[in-house]
């Protein structure tokens, strides 16, 4: 499904990812682990194509390395931000609706199946984007990315910062989109939810991945968790 | 005091609605680009004398048709070989290129039609009075600006309101980045916008040349003017910069129609002699003198007590 070799990135000067590897296969969810500021996150921006990617990335056997954001969302690539982006002055509905490509026809999530998943978000179909509680926010925003029908969905930190009782939510939803046949790569700070559902995990450290393997063998592996997941 | 009171509103109004022509563009460029498009009120300036160009050839109707579309393209143009090419460099360079973009503009209109007042006439068929308030004549030139204002504004909002375009656009206003990354191809709707903003402000261009003075430095008298209505309505709103238009359009209009001071509010408190005679000069001044700098002292105090505008979404 996603092929990452050898991937480099630079905001301004700083080098932030310095030769990353990962691959992404059919159906699977994998997570990548590690503290603040080693690079997950622009590993993901990266691999949509902002800030530019240096190396290889190969989606589904095209090389998407070079291609423009929207390029690279239409090949079916689905991105959620950390910082939600929700079009605050939208509605929910509206919301939705943007993450519809433009001659999209047949697509495995719409507005009605949203509906019954989330029925909070119906109940506050009409209601400004801005006014939606952090969860709610969390929900809609990985809802918009569905509704464009991705092949792969990369999610960053989706419980960040959400009462636990949420965060069950979220690990729930992201199970259900894989059992939908889209893969998933999931950056995550909670180990509990990325232990429980990936299937397998890459821990990363100083802009590289440091480890790669199942989850239990990151439970196994202390030195691993010692020296770059726990605080 | 009542005609003039009436006569002020229904002036105030009407520069209101043709801020807004011009600051909708503005305000949307700036919003989903983050720079402020220093050639705006140019394209403005342009809708002025392409339509008076076109109106001795062909009248003023077809002016009003053809000038904003030459305009809207031209403004395309700029956007897709111009802007677009910047953008990579950064923001302090998109702001040099339209800033100089501005200069080329005003100079390539001084070596065209020269740097005096040209003879943009209101068309005979609406030169007449439309109503009489008092002692007063209405012209129906005025009553047809704002009637254009008012259909395009209308046409605006509907487009923006209950199309999939205006959806994106609105969208834009707050996260252009995220549109890109659900597969909008957010350049070719900038692209859009641009050329469909600069279009707008050639409306306004063309009618109100005849009533104004159509001269090469109507763009640098009215673009700072823009910006404020844009600061003052908020960053990523169109509501914010209609309201700000009507504001800043009604406070300049009554400003200028008054003739009051502090020395006629309160000159009877100070006791003639040499306090009177120090302050006089502070004293004495109307609000009438003081009409210009209005919309940048409402600019100071906005960014001091309200930085994100009246309306605004986002803070930067």
């Amino acid at each position: 499904m996603l092929e990452v070799r050898d991937l480099h990135a630079y905001y301004g000067k700083s080098h932030i990812l310095q030769g990353v590897n990962i691959t992404v296969g059919d159906n699977e969810i994998v997570s990548i682990l590690g503290r603040n500021g080693v690079g997950r996150s622009t590993t993901l921006k990266a691999i949509m194509g902002d800030p530019p990617p240096r190396g290889e990335i190969i989606f589904e056997g095209r090389p998407i390395a070079g291609l423009k954001p929207y390029e690279i969302a239409r090949l079916g690539i689905g991105y959620v931000p950390e910082e939600r982006a929700i079009f605050p002055t939208l509605t929910v509905t509206q919301n939705l609706l943007m993450g519809v490509k433009n001659g999209q026809k047949a697509r495995r999530w719409s507005l009605d199946e949203t509906w019954r998943l989330f029925p909070q978000l119906l109940a506050r179909a009409d209601a400004p984007g801005g006014a939606l509680s952090g969860g709610e926010q969390q929900m809609l925003t990985i809802c918009r990315t569905l509704m464009g029908d991705p092949n792969l969905i990369m999610i960053d930190e989706p419980t960040e910062g959400l009462a636990p009782q949420m965060v069950e939510r979220i690990g729930e939803l992201l199970q259900e989109i894989a059992r939908r046949g889209i893969s998933i790569l999931l950056v995550e700070q909670r180990l509990v939810i990325a232990l429980r559902i990936s299937h397998r995990i890459y821990v990363m450290g100083h802009g590289r991945i440091v480890f790669e393997g199942t989850s239990a063998e990151l439970m196994a592996n202390t030195s691993v968790r010692r020296e770059w997941l726990e605080v | 005091m009542v005609e003039i009171v009436l006569i002020s509103a229904l002036d105030g109004v009407l520069y209101g609605m043709l801020l807004f022509l011009m600051a909708s563009g503005l305000t949307v460029i700036f919003s989903m680009m983050g720079v402020l498009n220093f050639a705006h009120a140019s394209f403005y300036m342009l809708g002025a004398f392409f339509g008076f160009q076109i109106s001795r050839y062909l009248g003023f109707w077809a002016g009003l048709v053809a000038a904003p579309l030459l305009v809207g393209g031209l403004g395309t143009v700029v956007e897709r070989y111009g802007l677009r090419k910047v953008h990579r460099h950064g923001h302090v360079a998109e702001l040099l290129f339209t800033f100089g973009l501005a200069f080329v503009i005003e100079d390539l209109v001084e070596m065209v039609w020269g740097k005096l007042p040209v003879d943009y006439r209101v068309p005979p068929s609406l030169d007449f009075p439309a109503f009489t308030i008092f002692s007063g004549n209405y012209p129906a030139f005025k009553v047809f600006e704002l009637l254009t204002a008012i259909a395009i504004f209308a046409a605006l909002l509907l487009v923006v309101k209950r199309t999939r375009v205006g959806l994106i656009v609105q969208a834009a206003l707050s996260h252009p980045d995220m549109v890109g990354m659900l597969g909008h191809n957010v350049d070719r709707i900038f692209m859009l916008v641009f050329g469909v903003g600069a279009g707008l402000a050639a409306v306004a261009g063309v009618i109100a040349g005849p009533a104004l003075v159509t001269q090469s430095n109507m763009a640098g008298l009215l673009g700072p003017i823009l910006f404020v209505v844009v600061v003052v309505g908020g960053l990523g709103s169109l509501s914010g910069a209609f309201l700000a238009s009507l504001l800043i359009g009604l406070v300049q209009t009554f400003a200028v129609a008054s003739n009051a001071s502090l020395a006629g509010a309160f000159g009877d408190l100070v006791p003639s002699g040499w306090l009177q005679a120090y302050v006089g000069d502070i004293w004495n001044v109307t609000v009438a003198q003081v009409a210009p700098i209005l919309p940048y002292l409402l600019l100071v105090l906005i960014l001091i007590f309200r930085p994100r505008g009246l309306m605004g979404t986002r803070e930067s």
